[in-house]
């Protein structure tokens, strides 16, 4: 755990591996929960980092995490989503070029990878969620699309990804849903929280 | 809808009602938004009575025109530019009653960038998130003004407090911003960060409310690549791979995978704001 310093009121605390993030970010929301963190305006876990915003004093953060007990995150903590999904994506074809299978079986290993939020960012609403194993990551699109349709279901990376609204986007197409990712009239706004697990589940398409 | 409201007259370059932001939801991808100058939008709000979390408009430019159904009292701040009530000269920087149907009108700023106009009782749209800042980035909150559209105004809160002394930063003919380096730094060469601190750079005219882009000298990087997304905080100097800082605003995304070089306090932003096209930046290191 390396924390560094941002700006006057910031740290970013970097780790060696997703999971950490997420024990890290899980052991923050509990002390913050418990009223055991000191006033603070942002938590915000990404890739390897949990950015945390707004501390009156972060040097005396670093001492205490230095001490902190954070246990490893287990799958019975976290609330899980279902997204149906209609797999008629544009980049299915593609996908299934890339990982050397047919377009169903992209539906098949798709539709049975467990994923949880790993972060969010890009828009409201939008997580990067992970789960996929390393042979399935694919590179974003040589050109990325001006339009991309709300509810459109993604592969990128690591990640995957539900656009929550209508936006450019470079990420490889591979199906639609109709849930509604983000709606800030709903408590909690964002359906994808950090920390949720999801799964696809196949819907026939049209 | 009551009587308390305005109609837009005229709409201006991008007017957009904005207030204190919605500050805590980084995580789920939302970024702060609120005034760029939020200095001026809170002495707007001291003119007029309101608290200083009430909703104002901030104008880009061209400033704005607006006809009031009610009378009420309003406040112009920010970049200083010629206020008039129905075409007659009205003052800058103080309370002003404009009559029932008036049109007050926020002309050009003279120099600066983006003007507050905060009414008695704030603009009334319904709050996003706690929020009635509009997001440009993610189109969270009211759309930019457009001409012919109604915005409603809540009930004033009291008298206007009155201001002893208007703290205005002026024009700036050089902007100015201190920073802390860091979290990512060692990204970049000891020649690189002379640079930033040296480099002579301007405002590009590709700026708006979710960076202050600049034109000058690249910075010289010790790594290649990307690193993988990590949240990003308001005053990041985030250096994309054409090696020119980019200064987030309000409007910037929450989270990102270009090194950021050092951060700028939050409350050395405000002259950003208010910085136009070809303004000559200078960075210097807080320690």
């Amino acid at each position: 755990m390396r924390p560094l310093p941002v700006g006057e009121h910031g740290l970013l605390i970097e780790l060696d591996s997703a999971e950490e993030v997420e024990a890290l970010h899980a052991e923050l929301l509990r002390r913050a929960a418990d009223g055991a963190l000191p006033p603070l305006r942002e938590i915000v876990p990404a890739a390897r980092t949990v950015l945390l915003d707004g501390l009156a004093d972060p040097r005396g953060l670093i001492a205490e995490l230095a001490a902190w007990d954070i246990p490893p995150l287990t799958a019975g903590d976290r609330p899980t989503v279902e997204i149906p999904v209609r797999y008629d994506g544009p980049d299915l074809a593609d996908v299934a070029a890339l990982w050397g299978v047919t377009p169903d079986e992209v539906v098949r290993l798709h539709s049975a990878t467990e994923f949880h939020v790993a972060f969010c960012g890009f828009a409201p609403g939008f997580g990067y969620l992970t789960g996929l194993p390393e042979r399935l990551h694919v590179p974003r699109r040589d050109t990325p699309r001006t339009k991309v349709p709300v509810g459109s279901v993604a592969l990128a990376g690591p990640y995957t990804g539900v656009y929550p609204r209508s936006s450019p986007g470079g990420w490889q197409l591979i199906g639609t849903t109709g849930t509604v990712l983000w709606d800030p009239r709903r408590e909690p706004a964002a359906l994808l929280a950090p920390g949720t697990r999801v799964r696809f589940v196949p819907q026939e398409t049209a | 809808m009551t009587d308390r409201a305005f109609s837009v007259v005229r709409a201006g370059a991008l007017t957009t009602v904005q207030d204190l932001g919605r500050p805590g939801h980084a995580h789920l991808g939302v970024p702060r938004a609120g005034a760029l100058d939020a200095p001026a939008h809170q002495l707007a709000n001291r003119l007029v009575g309101n608290p200083a979390s009430a909703a104002t408009l901030e104008t880009t430019l061209t400033g704005c025109a607006l006809r009031v159904r009610t009378a009420t009292t309003v406040a112009v701040t920010g970049a200083p530019c010629p206020v008039t009530v129905d075409g007659r000269p009205a003052p800058w920087g103080a309370p002003v009653r404009v009559p029932a149907g008036a049109v007050l009108d926020a002309g050009p700023a003279t120099h600066g960038l983006r003007s507050y106009l905060a009414f008695a009782g704030g603009i009334d749209t319904e709050p996003v998130l706690g929020s009635r800042a509009a997001d440009l980035l993610s189109g969270l909150g009211p759309d930019p003004l457009t001409d012919g559209a109604v915005l409603p105004l809540g009930d004033p809160h009291g008298p206007p407090a009155g201001a002893d002394a208007v703290p205005h930063h002026g024009p700036v003919p050089e902007l100015v911003l201190p920073f802390l380096p860091g979290p990512r730094d060692a990204w970049f060469t000891d020649s690189g960060l002379h640079t930033l601190t040296t480099g002579r750079f301007r405002v590009s005219p590709a700026s708006n409310r979710i960076g202050l882009r600049t034109e000058g000298p690249p910075l010289e990087r010790a790594r290649s690549g990307e690193l993988p997304s990590e949240g990003m905080p308001l005053g990041a100097l985030q250096v994309p791979p054409n090696g020119l800082p980019v200064l987030f605003l309000h409007d910037h995304p929450t989270t990102g995978g270009y090194p950021v070089i050092g951060v700028v306090p939050e409350r050395c932003l405000a002259p950003a704001a208010q910085a136009v096209p070809g303004t000559p930046v200078r960075f210097f290191r807080m320690r």
